[in-house]
């Protein structure tokens, strides 16, 4: 809070561009635009005033970075246009890394190769309209399930529950997913199995959870035995032994954004009494 | 981030106005925002300004009808609720006001053929127009960014009222724009401050709408 009040109050003094390598970590808002590591070292002291001329001014060695969600090139700046606070990630190889705005969102748009749960809406000839939380509905073809043929039609209904990744997904085309890989297996995707609750949670929760090491998952698979499904949009399917103990996992992730770790500790505590 | 934004500001209150706070200067009244309070819209927002009080919802991007679709960008739609009455001509004019200003800001090239809507219910009203649809501007600018839509800068709304000896004053009361000579309602983008919207009702000269603008910098 006292952060945002500050970038405003920096935004009121003038909006200079400001260098991306010193707001990481920061609250950006919609409108800054940020300079790149090496535009900073050019534009940094001296300025206007008296720079070396250099034979190849034009031609400086650019590093390739790349501009990730909430960030737009505009030039050679980038442009924020979501509210969050600024990422950025180390190259393996050469080049100069990812930036990106870690912003939060209940509402998904469809991105290629994103695995997702969604729900069966209806069935027209050889396609299955699935309904994913985005602004079309996907198509997904009978025989993208694994060992389906012409004659051994998969048994989907509508209303199922499935597990896919897109194969196409821009802005401009309807999305279309697949439940194979590359490779033509099935690799978990497919129909999701009876019983079990979806419920939806918002996006930056699901990338918490499905982020390397996360305790809340470790902790919760201590509790009860359980199966879990995260779609990236914000879907999550769970299924326990009783109904009364899947009600309770349901609760405990989607309230476990807005808790604490010791809050959570306390939580798990009281229910491995119980 | 889900967190609330209570923004307690009285700008630029401390340059020489004294021990009031809302003398002949160059200040503002209490204002707060809130967001992420509902949980069906995929953003929303609550703006109290004075005594006006806006609470808006954003839904998008998400399917259109094929009639309201466009090829290349997203559909804005403004739905504006007043507190007492069904909506009129007047909710009307400033629900386009609205979406003309949200429709400058708001990327909609990366969205094409989807909707985005937002919907406004006046909470609290104290009973002036320019007033209102400054802290509508303010609620939309909001809630557009808690439903993550992008944006290429943010934007607010300020009113000010001229007095009949020339005297301006940033965000009237109402019995102060009641006894103004013309008020003028700006809304303004975080970017360069340029001009993106103006409604304006009253007699003025073109020095004093420059001077209305640069008192809102």
């Amino acid at each position: 809070m006292a952060e945002a009040a500050s970038v405003a109050a920096e935004c009121l003094a003038g909006c200079r561009a400001r260098g991306a390598r010193s707001v990481l970590g920061q609250v950006v808002v919609p409108g800054e635009e940020l300079l790149l590591p090496e535009q900073e070292d050019a534009e940094g002291p001296g300025g206007a005033g008296e720079r070396p001329l250099s034979l190849n001014a034009g031609a400086r060695s650019r590093v390739r970075v790349i501009c990730g969600p909430g960030l737009r090139r505009c030039g050679d700046r980038l442009l924020v246009t979501k509210c969050g606070r600024l990422r950025h990630k180390e190259p393996g190889g050469g080049g100069g890394g990812v930036y990106w705005v870690d912003s939060q969102q209940k509402r998904y748009v469809p991105v290629k190769g994103d695995h997702v749960i969604g729900i069966v809406t209806a069935k027209s000839g050889d396609i299955f309209k699935v309904d994913v939380g985005g602004s079309e509905p996907a198509s997904l073809s009978y025989l993208s399930f694994e060992g389906a043929t012409k004659r051994n039609r998969p048994n989907v209904q509508v209303g199922d529950l499935i597990y896919g990744q897109f194969v196409v997904a821009n802005k401009d085309m309807e999305p279309e997913m697949v439940c194979i890989d590359s490779c033509g297996r099935a690799n978990g995707m497919g129909v999701i199995g009876q019983d079990g609750l979806l419920f939806k949670v918002t996006l930056g929760l699901i990338r918490k959870l499905l982020a390397p090491d996360c305790e809340i998952i470790q902790e919760v698979g201590k509790l009860y035995p359980l199966e879990i499904v995260f779609g990236m949009n914000g879907r999550i399917w769970v299924k326990a032994k009783t109904i009364q103990q899947t009600l309770i996992l349901a609760n405990i992730l989607e309230a476990c954004e807005h808790m604490t770790s010791d809050q959570r500790k306390q939580i798990f505590s009281r229910l491995a009494e119980s | 981030m889900e967190e609330e934004m209570h923004t307690d500001a009285k700008i630029r209150a401390e340059t020489g106005t004294g021990s009031s706070p809302r003398g002949p200067g160059c200040s503002l009244r209490h204002f707060a925002c809130e967001q992420n309070l509902l949980s069906r819209p995929d953003g929303s927002a609550s703006f109290l300004q004075g005594d006006t009080s806006v609470l808006a919802g954003v839904y998008g991007p998400s399917e259109v009808k094929v009639s309201k679709e466009i090829f290349n960008k997203a559909t804005l739609e403004v739905i504006l609720r007043p507190k007492i009455g069904l909506p009129g001509v007047a909710e009307k004019s400033r629900e386009r006001l609205i979406r003309n200003t949200c429709e400058a800001v708001v990327l909609g090239t990366l969205h094409p053929r989807t909707s985005i809507t937002v919907v406004l219910q006046v909470v609290s009203d104290a009973g002036s127009g320019a007033q209102l649809l400054a802290c509508c501007l303010n609620a939309a600018c909001m809630a557009l960014v808690d439903a993550g839509v992008p944006m290429r800068a943010l934007f607010c709304g300020v009113t000010c009222a001229l007095d009949s000896d020339g005297t301006l004053v940033l965000d009237p009361t109402s019995k102060q724009e009641k006894e103004a000579r013309a008020v003028l309602t700006f809304a303004l983008d975080n970017v360069e401050r340029k001009l993106l919207m103006s409604s304006t009702k009253g007699l003025f000269s073109d020095a004093e709408i420059i001077r209305g603008q640069g008192a809102h910098d």
